[in-house]
């Protein structure tokens, strides 16, 4: 039992049995999936295998149908009225959620009226409600950390994407979230500026940051990764450590889907 | 000059300057409420601003004055059981307002829809919600889209500002028909006048583009 306790203890964000319908057609049915401190987890799968939703489940930016998630073992608990509005205290359990599981958008979505620095600054000061000298040092620590420290006063429109990406990290790392998003965060880059966004990412799993990633980079899933999920049809079809699901891959589907790939 | 008459002019000038800033403030407050109204989850909100906007939009700017200075003394001397007349410059400014705040809702409403939906995303995603999500992620960028209509409907709001000279202020229009008539010299007179409006309206113009400077300053010019 000890080693159950001590196992649960350095879970971050775990999901159960999500399923999530649009229109009819069942995106999830059925997904689990767990991230202990320091997991890179690489979210495989084609253009609508439910990944993307999967990821956005996460943080309730898309509401599952069912099941359930557990920040550090804390399962977020969401009761709607009558109306089928969300109740206060949901609202509020998913926003101090969304605190602590902070997303990286495949389009960057940063905010155009604010600088950079301004970017990075803004959910740390106006919704952490944090000291404004301690931020921008902290801000500014991390636009140099992501190598951006010659663009603070630039606006994200000025900015190449590889760059606004990197912001948008920067944006992320601010919060001191307990594990970051990504969805799909190189897929809306040109292909000369996927790599430096992929470098930062990489240097950030060193760092022992723990991470949930959509991505079509295979590559960077075999070498970062520590858990790969492979999802088709909204099922998780093949899951495990990169090397072995990549070497000898269980399911019929992944076998054909890294066969596509590598082609 | 003007035989005398420019200091009556200058005053009808700085009534009518009052009278189109103060109906400016609160008809953006307006627009940004009824906007907001018209994009509630609420339906009896939704109905409440669409019902407010079609009726003032729908009659003529003229009857809203009337129907404001007017109706407005009747309403409340019924509520407080004695008689209570409007003043004429709060009736102007409300009446002034109202119109500019039913055209603005459109343009905010307008402007709202067209930022892009990552935005809400990523203001969720942050924890921006409410009153905070609205004043520092969307407001701002809902400024620049909205200016160029605004600026619009301020023209409009400047000229249609000598419908008050109807309901007994010596604004601009007002005091140049005073000065009409003692002098009889209306071609020098309402010369005067247009020269006056024309110059309220440039230096209008003037403003806009230093503000659509401002709210776009983030924006890149190409080339």
């Amino acid at each position: 039992m000890g080693y159950i306790a001590l196992n649960q203890s350095s879970m971050v964000l775990t999901a159960k049995h999500i399923k999530k319908d649009f229109a009819g057609i069942n995106v999830l049915r059925d997904v689990s999936l767990s991230a202990r401190s320091g997991d890179v987890i690489a979210l495989l799968g084609q253009s609508g295998s439910g990944k993307s939703t999967l990821l956005r489940c996460l943080n309730f930016l898309t509401m599952p149908d069912a099941g359930e998630i557990a920040l550090e073992g804390n399962a977020i608990s969401i009761e709607t009225r009558k109306d089928g509005h969300l109740k206060r205290g949901s609202k509020q359990a998913i926003q101090e959620l969304r605190t602590h599981a902070v997303m990286v958008f495949q389009q960057f979505n940063l905010w155009p009226h604010l600088t950079v620095l301004e970017n990075v600054m803004e959910a740390p000061l106006y919704v952490l409600k944090r000291p404004k000298d301690e931020v921008r040092q902290e801000a500014q620590a991390l636009l140099e950390q992501v190598g951006l420290s010659d663009k603070h006063h630039q606006y994200p429109s000025m900015l190449s994407g590889g760059q606004q990406q990197r912001a948008a990290i920067a944006r992320a790392l601010a919060m001191k979230p307990k594990v970051i998003l990504f969805d799909e965060p190189t897929s809306a880059l040109d292909p000369e500026m996927v790599g430096e966004v992929l470098q930062v990412m990489k240097e950030l799993a060193k760092l022992g940051m723990t991470m949930i990633i959509a991505t079509h980079e295979m590559g960077f899933a075999k070498e970062v990764a520590t858990q790969v999920i492979f999802l088709d049809k909204g099922e998780i079809v093949e899951q495990g450590d990169p090397q072995t699901v990549f070497n000898t891959p269980k399911s019929q589907r992944f076998a054909q889907f890294i066969g596509a790939v590598i082609d | 000059m003007l035989h005398g008459f420019l200091p009556l002019l200058l005053a009808g000038t700085w009534v009518t300057i009052k009278l189109a800033v103060a109906a400016l403030i609160l008809g953006l407050l307006l627009g940004i409420t009824g906007a907001s109204m018209k994009l509630s989850n609420s339906r009896i909100a939704r109905s409440i601003a669409r019902v407010l906007t079609s009726v003032v939009r729908g009659v003529p700017e003229l009857l809203v004055l009337f129907l404001v200075y007017f109706g407005g003394t009747i309403v409340l001397s019924k509520l407080f059981g004695k008689y209570i007349a409007v003043s004429s410059f709060i009736a102007g400014v409300s009446a002034l307002a109202l119109i500019f705040g039913a055209y603005a809702t459109e343009t905010f409403r307008g402007a709202y829809l067209a930022i892009p939906t990552g935005q809400f995303q990523a203001a969720a995603a942050y924890g921006f919600y409410g009153l905070k999500r609205l004043r520092r992620i969307i407001l701002p960028q809902v400024w620049r889209h909205a200016l160029p209509g605004l600026g619009n409907l301020w023209f409009v709001l400047l000229k249609d500002t000598a419908l008050v000279s109807l309901i007994g202020l010596t604004d601009l229009m007002r005091a140049t028909q005073n000065a009409t008539a003692f002098t009889k010299q209306p071609f020098t007179f309402f010369g005067a006048c247009a020269l006056i409006y024309l110059l309220l309206t440039s230096l209008s113009m003037i403003g806009q583009k230093y503000i659509s400077k401002r709210v776009s300053r983030h924006i890149r010019v190409e080339g």
